[in-house]
């Protein structure tokens, strides 16, 4: 199966398990698809038989909230049942809201309040580096997420200590709960951000074209063997593949599905793709 | 010997035998005796700079990839400043990291309100599975630290810097989750931790020659507390006093008293009073707390009198 197909995929799988819900973080889950697709099933050295095997690259879903989306790409991947994505959020299940280690098969870091999921990343790569295991380690944060101190911390500690081994991606779609980014708290000039804080900077135009993606995370893991870290720049669509949720604007961060709109909006992601 | 010497001779002794533990500090390495192991480990301690926040996050993810790191910091800044990591990066996570804070309340000396540590055991109490210990002096930290690092779990330790009073002998037997009876008596229990618990002997064996006969437990471990000798000596003795280098919310004495809840018997605190610290050294700030020897056997005479 091509990535364009699974991706279709993953993104009707982020809809059903929010949609049996009836309410979640539709947007960030949506805007994320693609690079998750491209990190499971073409970039990531893994074994869904054998989540924990040594050696092997981590991803760390630092906006902790796109939780469903990872569980999506996880079902996908074989590392549970596709059914259990129907159990997002009820009372005992194994699929919270926000990345839960001691949970989920395949969960690298529990996530959940904001930057912090950065710098643990940052301190796996390190340990990757201590045990010379050469593991690659990807993390994911969001736009708004970058407005926390601690982003900043870990990143001038990361490359400070030379971590390679470590490539970021920024979900840049642009809205947080409260608005727009550039006006709750701007972040911009994010790229020179970055690159001021020693990090190699690699810009995707857009975030949800898989081959795009594809490519930008091929481009990032030559500097594997360099002395910077990595950090790619997704230019994303919050609630990418549904107009109506894209819509919404901010509003769609966390909002109601209900099964009926799922449906129809997979419906939708089948027939158009992106 | 000075306790931050006997803490950084231990965590050499473990990084010997152990190539799994690690140490992170934020800038304080000298400060916390531990400077002189960075030659010698060079590729396991790092120092993660002015960044605490930062430093217990890295420190839950070497923890995620089966290191066993050890984090440092003056007492405020390895708690307060720290608590939704050390809660969500470490506790919620179930990672394996010991945090240690240095110069714990009134220690802090002369670096004065900002830098004492008086609410640390209070901010991290009421995180669901952390241990929180306190050494008394040289014997028990150096039984404690091989004990702390095979412990499969987080634990915070408030660690004095300085040299402590002998309490214990050298063939001390530590057990992290036991309280110890450093003295038995019969007319009132003294539960104490850390500081101040050569003190409390001292005023005990002075109370005696008043025919007052205290208990003192030494409190080593105030999360989970040992309620089992806590409540066996509180209802042989029937009245209990608390002394702790912290403040009386949220710290021993509350511990203590939960521990009692079912119980009646008097506990009366010695500690702060629910106010912040101020500069000066030791003496002074025990004079301006209500810390004395003469505090502790004012507070002795008045839960024996509340029986």
């Amino acid at each position: 199966m091509d990535l364009k197909t699974i991706c279709k995929d993953v993104r009707c799988d982020i809809l059903t398990c929010i949609g049996s819900l009836g309410t979640g973080h539709i947007g960030g889950c949506l805007s994320a698809a693609e690079l998750l697709t491209v990190l499971y099933f073409e970039a990531m050295n893994i074994d869904p038989e054998n989540p924990k095997m040594p050696g092997r690259d981590r991803f760390v879903c630092s906006k902790g909230h796109a939780g469903p989306a990872v569980y999506a790409a996880l079902a996908n991947r074989g590392y549970f049942p596709k059914e259990e994505l129907l159990t997002l959020n009820r009372g005992g299940t194994n699929l919270p809201s926000h990345c839960d280690m001691k949970l989920t098969k395949g969960i690298d870091m529990t996530t959940g309040s904001l930057g912090q999921g950065f710098s643990c990343a940052v301190g796996i790569a390190l340990g990757s580096k201590i045990a010379k295991d050469g593991a690659t380690v990807y993390a994911l944060i969001g736009d708004g997420e970058t407005q926390e101190g601690q982003i900043w911390e870990a990143a001038m500690f990361a490359s400070a200590k030379k971590l390679s081994n470590l490539i970021a991606f920024t979900d840049r779609n642009k809205f947080e709960i409260d608005g727009v980014v550039e006006e709750v708290n701007a972040i911009e000039p994010l790229a020179d951000k970055w690159a001021a804080f020693g990090w190699r900077v690699i810009e995707v135009e857009d975030g949800n074209d898989i081959e795009q993606v594809s490519e930008a995370v091929k481009h990032a893991k030559l500097g594997i063997d360099g002395d910077k870290p990595t950090m790619v720049i997704l230019n994303t669509v919050k609630g990418c593949g549904v107009r109506w949720i894209e819509e919404l604007g901010p509003a769609c961060h966390n909002t109601t599905l209900t099964m009926e709109q799922a449906q129809a909006a997979i419906l939708e992601v089948r027939g158009e793709g992106r | 010997m000075e306790m931050r010497k006997v803490y950084a001779n231990a965590l050499e002794e473990l990084m010997e035998k152990d190539d799994r533990v690690c140490l992170l500090d934020a800038d304080l390495g000298k400060a916390s005796g531990t400077m002189g192991l960075r030659e010698k480990f060079p590729d396991r301690i790092y120092d993660c700079g002015i960044a605490e926040q930062n430093m217990a996050s890295i420190a839950a993810g070497l923890s995620s990839y089966g290191f066993k790191p050890w984090i440092e910091s003056f007492t405020p800044f390895a708690t307060r400043r720290i608590c939704d990591q050390v809660a969500i990066s470490i506790v919620y996570a179930g990672q394996n990291v010991k945090i240690v804070g240095t110069d714990p309340g009134i220690s802090a000396e002369i670096n004065g309100g900002t830098h004492q540590g008086t609410d640390d055991v209070g901010t991290l109490r009421s995180i669901p599975g952390l241990v929180i210990f306190e050494p008394v002096d040289e014997v028990q930290l150096k039984a404690a630290m091989p004990v702390l690092n095979d412990y499969e779990g987080s634990v915070y330790m408030r660690l004095f810097r300085k040299e402590l009073p002998v309490v214990f002998p050298e063939d001390y037997k530590f057990d992290l989750f036991k309280a110890d009876v450093l003295r038995e008596g019969t007319d009132v229990t003294i539960f104490v931790t850390g500081l101040l618990t050569a003190d409390v002997l001292e005023v005990a064996k002075k109370l005696a020659g008043e025919g007052i006969s205290c208990e003192v437990v030494n409190v080593h471990t105030i999360k989970p507390v040992d309620a089992e000798t806590v409540i066996a000596s509180a209802r042989k003795t029937g009245a209990a006093v608390t002394v702790e280098n912290h403040n009386i919310v949220g710290g021993l004495h509350s511990a203590v008293l939960e521990a009692l809840t079912r119980e009646k018997i008097p506990v009366v605190p010695v500690g702060i009073k629910d106010r912040f610290g101020e500069v000066g050294r030791i003496p002074y700030l025990r004079e301006v707390m209500g810390m004395t020897n003469e505090d502790i056997a004012k507070a002795v005479r008045e839960a024996i009198a509340l029986k």
